[in-house]
């Protein structure tokens, strides 16, 4: 054996091609809706077409005669083993929240809501019966408009919950005076009405939706002692919890698989109504039974996202220092308080101070039930609307003060020699650097360029005006620490738990509790334990998404993952490597404190001896030899909390053509460079920074879930919910600097959702700064060619009225 | 029920269907092949396309009996002798995919479109691909996957 081997290249950092690949190219894919058991029924759903409605009677029997049928079920053939959706983040503790049903038997809240259901042994005999299942509602007043609602105690209109009384559920607060970590906002702003510059405005987040390409589906399979659920879910670990917390059944008797899942982007971390009937017909039934939505189906009824009204003022020194923010918010939940509900839009209090040196800050959220469907997180999940609040107001403070918006953002940003920083949300910002960020991205895009060829349009009163947006963001990722959590009364932790077998055959299997749907953690997960342990990538085999296999897990969301399951699966590693030591050094008879583990090779200081990781693996599985007291095992687990957010942060830079005649815009370019800390596989970070920029732009140029008088989602279908194609969009050009976080071994900080946060308020900044000389300062979103051509012409009227 | 006949990935297959039934639904819930997916009801995402007589056709938007007679190329049958299509590892290489749910739509189409235009530019391409849809990967490594399958195609 000789002492100088090659040293292997570190797989972190390298940009391997998928693991995951190879099936999902080929069509070998384990959707849920694949699944077909033994004597499976299917089932459908009947839905309200009304958006509040007492329900009077269901006459079932012309369907339940039907050829094929089983059974047709409402909500009142069900006691509790029904369950309940639940709510898992109070956000106040005197938040209203309405009871959730699954199945209501008394009146439904919004249209999509499941009122029967028909279990037949085809699909299609299941629909064509669910057609015939004849429900009589008696339509009730519907609280729609958020605005409305939010006044509907004092005005007297229509409550979406007539027996709670209001459509106020809770009031959420922040006062950094309060907090101590800042001063009194209000004074602030006083004291800038009479000597400096007060910008007041007034956003709107319209209603998305998140539409992942795989509609959901659910399997249940009660014919074991384990009942199995199949669901196209991010979060099987909560599913389970959920179950058992709410319909009896105990949590060892449950086993929950997400297999391949077609996308989440939030859509998926939902407790769903379809999940839990279909698994209250499985109990009830015996056999197993399947639901897969139709895609009109998943955008009536799976939760929708953002959806705020946001007014702001800041207040500023007349130089351009910024002195206070105040945000006060209105969040419409929709008909429920959704499994995080509430809290999606309480995350951004923490960020609308984003990397600014806010001195004061006030934050206030009001949620609001409306008879909409409900709203939960989407990407980004609080974070893209409190960055889209701040980045479209520092635009408008340079707008007023007349400088460069990037100049009024570096007078005010965190410099990087000031960290670690503790802001005025209370949050302390490990590391940043967005000096670095800010100076490649203006190289990258060309900045004064572009804004010398802006100028020339402008001179020359070119039809198509060029608009340049800034957007400097920071995000929260890793969510989250689990006392933090707690502080803000979430009903769960924020940890990770990871295991590494390590097989007597020589290849390592990595359970992580996270549950990918598309990242890429089989890949990136086997390159960090590939270099931890100094094992061939091959020889790792990455196992999630099944409760029974990786038996503990809080699941993938909030650009958690790596950050927090990425350090669990170190963790682990390393006690891997520790027992190891110990059977190392027994069977090389030298000391442990001479063993030196290195390359996935364990040697003895200063000799020649050594045994790589795989041999002391198999020893341990013969078990013939080991040291005395020592289990015949070196498989490890690690649960791992963290201590802080981390943060990545960016600047993005953006410019689009906007044509004043018809108000058409293009983008013309967009550069991001992103700082996410220690990239592990950059070719999966680019990825996620493409869909996630597209998922961002597509907020601010083309997505709204657009509802008519009567409380029907008039976009419930693809052909008028408008997601991009490859047609719409453009190439990206991408960039990083890596500051590491501090906070976890790896340096990563999480890059799932930081192009969805950043690009949404980059775009209309662009949009808006294009036709910012013809007197507009806003174009609400989606910047339809429409509202760009109405807000130029409004502000035209406006212009020629004054003068 | 209707009789049909037809080659699918083939394989001769024969079966009486409904005349309402989808192809798309023939071919997964008859013959199994549940590479073959369907992501909207409304033609307009594209997950479901697979080439018939060598054409792409979105398979929720054509009857099975009006593929009595054809033939018909999934996913599943778009490598040959256990070697993927340039395309197939086009998309592998290039990080076009994510989730993989509109994956095997995009590659179907995607050849198509190669068949018609060898040399696309980046526009035709993404004009190309415009009738399907990708949630996760904002379509820049799809069209960068294109180009690489269509100069190895070339070559």
């Amino acid at each position: 054996m000789t002492a100088v081997e090659e040293a292997p290249v570190a797989e972190i950092g390298r940009d391997r091609r998928r693991k995951e690949d190879q099936r999902l190219i080929t069509g070998r894919t384990r959707w849920t809706d694949n699944i077909t058991l033994p004597g499976m029924l299917h089932v459908a759903m009947v839905r309200s077409p009304f958006a509040h409605a007492r329900i009077v009677g269901i006459d079932t029997s012309e369907a339940a005669s039907s050829p094929n049928v089983t059974a047709v079920f409402t909500g009142a053939d069900f006691g509790e083993e029904l369950g309940a959706c639940i709510n898992a983040w109070p956000i106040t503790p005197d938040q209203v929240t309405p009871a959730h049903s699954p199945m209501p038997a008394d009146r439904v809240a919004f249209a999509g809501e499941i009122v029967a259901v028909v279990v037949a042994r085809t699909a299609t005999a299941a629909r064509d019966a669910a057609e015939l299942v004849d429900v009589d509602y008696e339509e009730l007043p519907a609280a729609l408009d958020l605005k409305e609602a939010a006044t509907a105690d004092e005005t007297g209109g229509p409550i979406a919950h007539p027996d709670l009384g209001t459509n106020k559920s809770a009031l959420w607060v922040f006062d950094s005076a309060d907090a101590g970590t800042g001063g009194d906002v209000e004074e602030a702003i006083a004291k800038a009405r009479a000597d400096g510059v007060v910008i007041e405005r007034e956003f709107r987040q319209q209603r998305l939706i998140p539409a992942f390409m795989e509609p959901r589906s659910v399997v249940v399979d009660p014919t074991g002692e384990q009942l199995t659920m199949w669901s196209a879910t991010q979060i099987p670990h909560i599913v389970r919890f959920a179950l058992a917390a709410t319909t009896g059944v105990p949590e060892s008797k449950i086993r929950v698989i997400a297999p391949d899942v077609g996308g989440g982007f939030g859509g998926k971390l939902q407790t769903t109504p379809e999940e839990w009937v279909v698994w209250a017909l499985a109990r009830r039934l015996g056999k197993p039974v399947k639901y897969t939505e139709t895609r009109s189906e998943s955008l009536v009824a799976g939760h929708h996202g953002r959806d705020q009204w946001q007014k702001l003022t800041l207040s500023a020194e007349k130089d351009g220092t910024v002195t206070g923010l105040k945000v006060e918010l209105l969040a419409d939940l929709g008909a429920y308080v959704a499994v995080v509900g509430g809290g999606v839009p309480v995350l951004g209090a923490f960020m609308f101070n984003a990397i600014y040196k806010f001195p004061a800050y006030h934050f206030a959220c009001q949620t609001v039930l409306t008879n909409k469907t409900w709203t939960d997180a989407y990407r980004g999940a609080g974070r893209p609307e409190a960055t889209f609040g701040i980045e479209r107001m520092m635009d408008e403070l340079a707008a007023e003060l007349g400088v460069d918006p990037l100049e009024v953002r570096e007078k005010n940003w965190i410099g990087h020699e000031e960290f670690p920083f503790t802001t005025v949300a209370g949050l302390e910002y490990d590391s940043g650097n967005y000096e670095a960020a800010t100076a490649l991205a203006k190289e990258k895009f060309g900045y004064a360029e572009l804004r010398a060829e802006q100028r020339r349009r402008r001179e020359s009163g070119d039809p198509v005006q060029l608009g340049i947006g800034v957007s400097t963001f920071t995000e929260m990722c890793g969510l989250a620490p689990s006392r933090v959590l707690g502080s803000l009364d979430y009903g769960a932790g924020g940890w990770e738990h990871a295991s590494v077998r390590m097989l007597a055959t020589g290849t390592v299997e990595v359970i992580t509790g996270a549950s990918a749907h598309g990242q890429g953690h089989e890949t990136a997960f086997s390159q960090i334990v590939a270099d931890r342990l100094g094992v061939p990538f091959e020889a790792v085999e990455v196992l999630h998404g099944d409760t029974q296999i990786a038996a503990k897990g809080l699941d993938t969301y909030g650009s958690r993952s790596l950050v927090v399951g990425g350090e669990a699966l170190v963790r682990a590693s390393d006690k891997v490597i520790a027992k190891a030591k110990l059977v190392a050094a027994h069977l090389l008879e030298a000391s442990v404190d001479d063993i030196e583990f290195s390359a996935g090779r364990f040697n003895v200081r200063g000799t020649g001896q050594g045994m790589a990781i795989g041999e002391i693996a198999a020893a341990v599985f013969a078990a013939h030899d080991l040291p005395d007291d020592m289990e015949p095992s070196l498989d490890s687990d690690a649960t791992y909390d963290p201590v802080n957010f981390s943060y990545p942060h960016g600047t993005h830079l953006c410019a689009m053509e906007v044509d004043t005649e018809t108000g058409a815009v293009r983008m013309r370019k967009y550069t991001c460079v992103d700082d996410v800390g220690t990239v592990i596989n950059p070719l999966i970070v680019a990825g996620q920074v493409h869909g996630g920029l597209v998922q961002g732009i597509a907020q601010a140029l083309w997505e709204e879930a657009v509802y008519d008088d009567a409380g029907t989602l008039v976009s419930g279908s693809f052909v008028d919910y408008l997601l991009p194609t490859a047609a719409d969009t453009i190439d990206f050009d991408l960039g990083h600097t890596v500051t590491p976080s501090l906070t976890n071994s790896l340096g990563t900080k999480g890059v799932g959702e930081a192009g969805t946060i950043a690009s949404t308020p980059a775009v209309v900044n662009a949009v808006v700064d294009a036709v910012r000389h013809l007197g507009v300062d806003d174009v609400r979103m989606p910047c339809t060619p429409q509202r760009v051509w109405q807000a130029i012409q409004a502000a035209a009227a406006t212009e020629g009225a004054s003068r | 029920m209707t009789r049909i006949t037809m080659t699918v990935d083939g394989a001769t297959v024969s079966d009486d269907v409904a005349p309402r039934t989808l192809l798309v639904h023939y071919l997964r819930e008859t013959l199994g092949k549940t590479g073959t997916v369907v992501g909207c009801d409304t033609s307009n995402c594209g997950a479901c396309t697979v080439h018939l007589d060598g054409q792409s056709v979105k398979s929720c938007n054509v009857l099975a009996v009006q593929a009595d007679g054809a033939e018909a190329t999934t996913i599943e049958g778009l490598a040959s002798d256990g070697e993927l299509h340039p395309v197939q590892r086009a998309f592998h290489e290039c990080h076009a995919l994510q989730c993989g749910y509109c994956t095997p739509g995009m590659i179907m189409q995607s050849v198509d479109l190669l068949a018609e235009n060898p040399d696309p530019s980046e526009e035709q391409i993404r004009i190309g691909l415009e009738g399907n849809l990708c949630r996760c990967t904002g379509y820049q490594n799809i069209v960068e996957a294109v180009r690489t399958a269509a100069k190895e195609v070339r070559s």
